[in-house]
């Protein structure tokens, strides 16, 4: 009689069950992911933006938000196909977006010789206008239109730049609060 | 228009030339713009007006374009006037400061009748 041998790897299956967990409480439960992978050419920002924009709107933000959140994605990506694989064989770039119920996450990595984000962060912007300066502003532009951005530099490995846009920013909440507490205020006045 | 959907259309007026930009303006098209720019450089005409009325995007790349030229153009006794911007072009130049280096006009005859003034 023939036998059928099922091998178990119980050791294996937990540890894709523990990452599978791990997976779970980073995302969120209702968090979907989406990935783009192209070649690091100016070509295809064009592309990346139309990706991009289209999940935005999908995720609920207006159309002044989602030019924000396009901008700063071609920013990063503009920064890849300059500067990652300056006298490198050109890689990729990846873009990775994550979107929850409260957050639009985008992640722009490369495999290219890395930088130092600190370097253009906040840039004089009076001496550089008085100056003519020209580029340098994509990171500065990058902080300026997300809510949060963190940058992971392993040259040749992997350079990642992570951008995060709210759904609703605290801040605007704070906002209203606030304008409901004048108008509540105004009314008692009256 | 190719896929990337930028144009860049010259007309002159006298001594003014005015550059008609549509589309969207990024690192991949930026060069076309550049080109467009250096042309009227060569041909020693450095009175320009930027019309934005059809240009739908702008990044950095494109900004840089301007920062690019002014220095040379202003020198030359020129300068680079921008026209009928719409709001969510105006917000990105804004973001930055710009439209303390850039006078920025609502209509293109506005800008070209600016040269004739000063």
């Amino acid at each position: 009689m023939k036998s059928t041998r099922v091998e178990t790897k119980p050791y294996k299956n937990s540890e894709q069950l523990k990452s599978k967990a791990r997976e779970t409480t980073i995302l969120g439960h209702h968090a979907k992911k989406y990935r783009l992978i192209t070649p690091s050419e100016s070509a295809n920002l064009e592309l990346i933006r139309d990706f991009i924009g289209k999940l935005a709107y999908r995720a609920g933000f207006n159309g002044d938000h989602v030019s924000k959140i396009q901008l700063a994605a071609d920013e990063a990506c503009t920064n890849v196909v300059h500067h990652a694989y300056e006298d490198i064989p050109a890689g990729p770039i990846d873009v990775e977006i994550v979107v929850n119920r409260d957050k639009f996450q985008i992640t722009v990595s490369d495999k290219g010789v890395g930088f130092d984000p600190e370097k253009f962060a906040q840039p004089d912007m009076v001496e550089y206008l008085s100056k003519f300066k020209k580029g340098g502003l994509g990171i500065h532009l990058i902080h300026t239109l997300m809510d949060e951005v963190t940058f992971k530099i392993e040259p040749l490995r992997k350079n990642s730049v992570k951008m995060i846009k709210y759904v609703h920013k605290p801040e605007s909440a704070d906002k209203l609060r606030q304008q409901e507490i004048i108008l509540r205020e105004t009314k008692k006045r009256r | 228009m190719d896929q990337n959907q930028f144009e860049v259309t010259r007309q002159d007026h006298d001594d003014v030339s005015v550059l008609a930009i549509k589309g969207f303006l990024d690192a991949h098209t930026a060069p076309e713009f550049e080109f467009a720019i250096q042309e009227l450089l060569q041909n020693n005409r450095y009175k320009m007006v930027v019309d934005f009325q059809e240009l739908n995007y702008i990044s950095s790349a494109g900004l840089g374009v301007f920062m690019g030229f002014i220095e040379e153009v202003r020198k030359n006794g020129g300068d680079i006037k921008l026209a009928q911007m719409n709001e969510k072009v105006f917000k990105i130049f804004d973001l930055l400061g710009f439209p303390n280096l850039y006078e920025i006009y609502k209509s293109r005859n506005e800008a070209i009748q600016k040269f004739r003034t000063t």
